[in-house]
C-alpha cells in the first residue's frame, strides 16, 4: 500500500505539472481582453468570431478574445484594480473617464476612433407584460402607486444611469425646467423599485425570468432581444414621448496594451467596429448603428422614432452629470437613502 | 463520523428501539420524500433541461472554445488544490496530533476559518492584498511577472483557501484517537521517520485520507463564490465550470440554456462519480474500514 500512496502522490504531482505545461502553451498565442458592459454578451460574442477571421485574413495569425461582462461600474472597479483589459467598451463617457482618472488610458482617447470613440449607439425604453396590464404609456405611469418598476442599481450599472437622466430629463420638460420637481419625480419612481440588480442584464432576468414588476426599463436593444428570444406576446415594448441617446465609448487602455505589448491589436479589434460587416452586427444584435446606410434596411425596421436628448445637451456631459447625480453623497444617494 | 451502510445493517439485527410500524414508516416516508424533493427532482431537472433541444444540443456544448477551457481550467484548479490541501492537511494533522505545544488549540479553530469565512469576503480580500496595483501585487507583477489576481494563480488561491480545512479536519480527530503508540512501536524497532510515515502512519490514516480528498476535490471543483471575485470573468481565461454555467444561463440565446444546464450536468455527474467512487470504496473495504475505526 505504501508504494501505492508514493505512486498516487507522484501521479497526481505530475498530473499537476503536465497542466501547468500545457497552460504555457496556451499563452503562446494572441489574445485581447474586452472588458464589456451587461448586456453585450451576444453581441461581442458575434463580433469576436467576426473579428478573429479578419485579424486571421490581414496578419495569418490566430486570435482569442475573451468577453468580461457586468454591470459597467462594477466592470470600471475591476479595471481600476487590475483586471488585465487591452481595451474596453462601455455604455458611457464617465465609465473610461474613471479609468482616465486612475491613469490607465491617456487623456484624448475620445478622439482616437471616429465619432468620438463612439462606434454605435442604443436607448432607453420600457418593456412590459403582455397587454400592457398597467396601461403604461410614458414616465409619468412609472411613478404612479401600485407600479413595480425594475431597474439596475445606477451605482454599478451604466445603463441603470441612463435611465435615470432619462427619467429626470422627462420630468425637465413637463415642468420647463424645474430641477427640484425632477428629484422628486425621479425619487418617487425608485420608490417603485423592489429591487436593484447590479447590472442590465440582472434586471432583464428579474423581469423577464423571475417574473418580477410590472415594467423594466430597459437599454433597446435588451426589450428587442426579449421580445425576439421570448415572443411578442408575452412582452410589448413601450417608447415613452422622451428618451436619451445612448452614446457607447471605446478605448484602449493604454497602460496595460504597453505592458503588453497588444497595442496594434487593441486597435485594429477597435478599428473594425466601423467597418459595414460590424455595423451590420451591431443592427442584428439591436444597437443603432453608427452608419446606419451601411446596413440592411431591413435590420432597422425594428428602431422606434423616439425623441431622443443627449447628455450634453441637458446635464452638461458626464464630466458633470456624474459627481453631481452618482458621486458619493450625490443626487442619487441622497434620494435612495430618504427612504 | 457515523457509517450509513454500518448503522443500517445493526439496526435490522438488533432494532434497539421499539416504536410501533406506522411511526417507523412515517419517518421512512418523510425521508424520502424530502430527499427526494430536495435533492432528486433538482438533479432531474439540471439533466432534463440539458437534454431539452436533444442529445445533439447539449453535445454541442462541448464544441464551444469557452465550455471546453472552463473545464479544462476547473480540472487544472483542481489538480493544484487539492494534492496541495492534502499535503497540508497531513503535515497539520500530524503537527496537533503527535505533538503537544502551546496554542494547538487555536491553531485547529484558524484551520477552520474557510469554513466560516464567506468565500466572498476572502476574494475580497485576496483582491486587495494581491491585485497588480497593490504593494505585494505590484512586485509580483514587475519583478517576477506574475499577475495573481484576475488571472489563472489567483482562481488557484481562491479555491485552496476555500478547501484548506476539508483534508486536515478529516485527519486530525482519528490521529488524536490513535495517539503515537504505533510510531513509538516502529521508531523503537529501528525505523526512520520517513519509514514510520510511510509503513505506520499512513496506512493508519488512508480512509479518513480519502475521504477528505474527495470532499476537497468535490468542493474545488464547484466553488464558485471567492472564485467569481477573484477571476474578472474573462471567458475562456479565468472562467471555471460554475461560473461559466451562470454566464450561459444568463445569456438569451435558447442554446446558452441548454449549454448552462449541459455544464451542469456534467459537474453534477463529477460529483456523482465522487460519490459512487465513495461508495464503493466503502463498500469493498467495509472490514479494513471497521479496524481503522475500532477506536473512534
Amino acid at each position: 500500500m505504501s508504494n501505492r500512496a508514493k505512486a498516487f502522490l507522484f501521479s497526481t504531482v505530475l498530473a499537476a505539472g503536465v497542466q501547468f505545461g500545457g497552460l504555457g502553451f496556451a499563452f503562446a498565442q494572441d489574445t485581447l481582453n474586452n472588458v464589456s458592459y451587461d448586456p453585450t454578451r451576444e453581441l461581442y460574442r458575434e463580433y469576436s468570431e467576426h473579428f478573429a477571421k479578419v485579424w486571421k485574413e490581414k496578419t495569418g495569425k490566430d486570435v482569442v478574445v475573451s468577453n468580461s461582462h457586468g454591470g459597467s461600474g462594477a466592470q470600471v472597479r475591476a479595471v481600476v484594480e487590475g483586471l488585465p483589459a487591452d481595451v474596453v467598451t462601455f455604455p458611457l463617457e464617465g465609465d473610461i473617464l474613471a479609468i482616465e482618472k486612475a491613469g490607465l488610458i491617456d487623456a484624448g482617447w475620445q478622439a482616437e476612433f471616429p465619432a468620438a470613440s463612439s462606434p454605435y449607439t442604443s436607448t432607453i425604453v420600457f418593456l412590459v407584460r403582455g397587454g400592457n396590464p398597467k396601461g403604461i404609456k410614458d414616465w409619468n405611469d412609472l411613478v404612479k402607486e401600485g407600479v413595480q418598476v425594475i431597474t439596475p442599481n445606477p451605482k454599478t450599472s451604466g445603463g441603470a444611469r441612463w435611465n435615470y437622466l432619462a427619467a429626470w430629463a422627462y420630468e425637465l420638460e413637463q415642468t420647463g425646467g424645474d430641477q427640484e420637481k425632477a428629484k422628486e419625480f425621479v425619487a418617487a419612481l425608485y420608490r417603485n423599485v423592489p429591487v436593484l440588480d447590479t447590472g442590465a442584464r440582472g434586471s432583464t432576468n428579474t423581469f423577464v425570468q423571475n417574473k418580477v414588476g410590472d415594467v423594466l426599463i430597459a437599454w433597446e436593444n435588451e426589450a428587442l432581444l426579449s421580445l425576439k428570444e421570448f415572443g411578442a406576446g408575452e412582452y410589448e415594448i413601450v417608447v415613452p414621448s422622451l428618451s436619451i441617446l445612448a452614446e457607447v465609448k471605446v478605448a484602449i487602455v493604454d497602460k496595460n496594451v504597453d505592458a503588453k505589448g497588444t497595442r496594434e491589436l487593441a486597435k485594429a479589434f477597435l478599428d473594425e467596429l466601423y467597418s459595414a460587416e460590424s455595423q451590420k452586427i451591431f443592427a442584428r444584435n439591436f444597437y443603432r448603428p453608427l452608419y446606419p446606410d451601411r446596413v440592411d434596411p431591413a435590420d432597422l425596421k425594428s428602431f422606434p422614432e423616439v425623441k431622443l436628448i443627449t447628455i450634453g445637451d441637458v446635464f452638461g456631459g458626464w464630466e458633470k452629470a456624474q459627481p453631481e447625480h452618482f458621486g458619493d453623497g450625490g443626487v442619487f444617494d441622497q434620494i435612495y437613502s430618504k427612504d | 463520523m457515523s457509517d450509513p451502510d454500518l448503522s443500517a445493517a445493526d439496526a435490522a439485527q438488533l432494532s434497539p428501539t421499539t416504536e410501533a410500524w406506522p411511526v417507523r414508516a412515517a419517518l421512512i416516508a418523510l425521508t424520502i420524500v424530502v430527499v427526494a424533493v430536495l435533492l432528486v427532482v433538482p438533479l432531474l431537472v439540471v439533466f432534463v433541461q440539458a437534454l431539452g433541444l436533444g442529445i445533439g444540443a447539449a453535445l454541442s456544448t462541448f464544441r464551444d472554445a469557452d465550455a471546453v477551457a472552463a473545464i479544462g481550467l476547473t480540472l487544472l484548479v483542481a489538480a493544484v488544490a487539492v494534492p496541495c490541501n492534502m499535503i497540508f492537511g497531513i503535515a497539520a494533522a500530524w503537527a496537533i496530533a503527535k505533538y503537544r505545544f502551546p496554542g494547538r488549540a487555536f491553531l485547529i479553530t484558524l484551520i477552520d476559518l474557510p469554513f466560516s469565512v464567506s468565500p466572498v469576503v476572502a476574494g475580497l480580500v485576496y483582491v486587495l492584498l494581491l491585485g497588480p496595483f497593490t504593494p505585494i501585487g505590484a512586485w509580483l507583477l514587475e519583478d517576477y511577472g506574475v499577475r495573481v489576481i484576475f488571472a489563472v494563480p489567483g482562481v488557484v488561491l481562491a479555491t485552496i483557501f476555500v478547501t484548506f480545512p476539508f483534508v486536515a479536519r478529516e485527519l486530525i480527530p482519528l490521529m488524536q484517537d490513535q495517539g503515537t503508540g504505533d510510531e513509538e512501536a516502529a521508531i523503537s524497532l529501528g525505523a526512520s521517520g520517513w519509514q514510520t510515515f510511510w509503513y505506520v502512519t499512513l496506512p493508519n490514516v488512508k480512509w479518513a485520507l480519502l475521504y477528505g480528498v474527495l470532499l476537497c476535490n468535490a468542493r474545488a471543483m464547484g466553488e464558485f463564490g471567492a472564485v467569481a471575485v477573484i477571476s474578472g470573468k474573462l471567458r475562456g481565461e479565468t472562467v471555471t465550470m460554475p461560473l461559466q454555467i451562470e454566464l450561459y444561463y444568463q445569456e438569451f440565446r435558447a442554446m446558452a440554456q441548454v449549454s448552462a444546464f449541459s455544464l451542469a450536468a456534467v459537474l453534477a455527474g463529477l460529483a456523482l462519480v465522487t460519490l459512487a467512487i465513495k461508495s464503493w470504496l466503502e463498500w469493498r473495504y467495509a472490514d479494513q474500514l471497521a479496524a481503522t475505526r475500532a477506536g473512534h
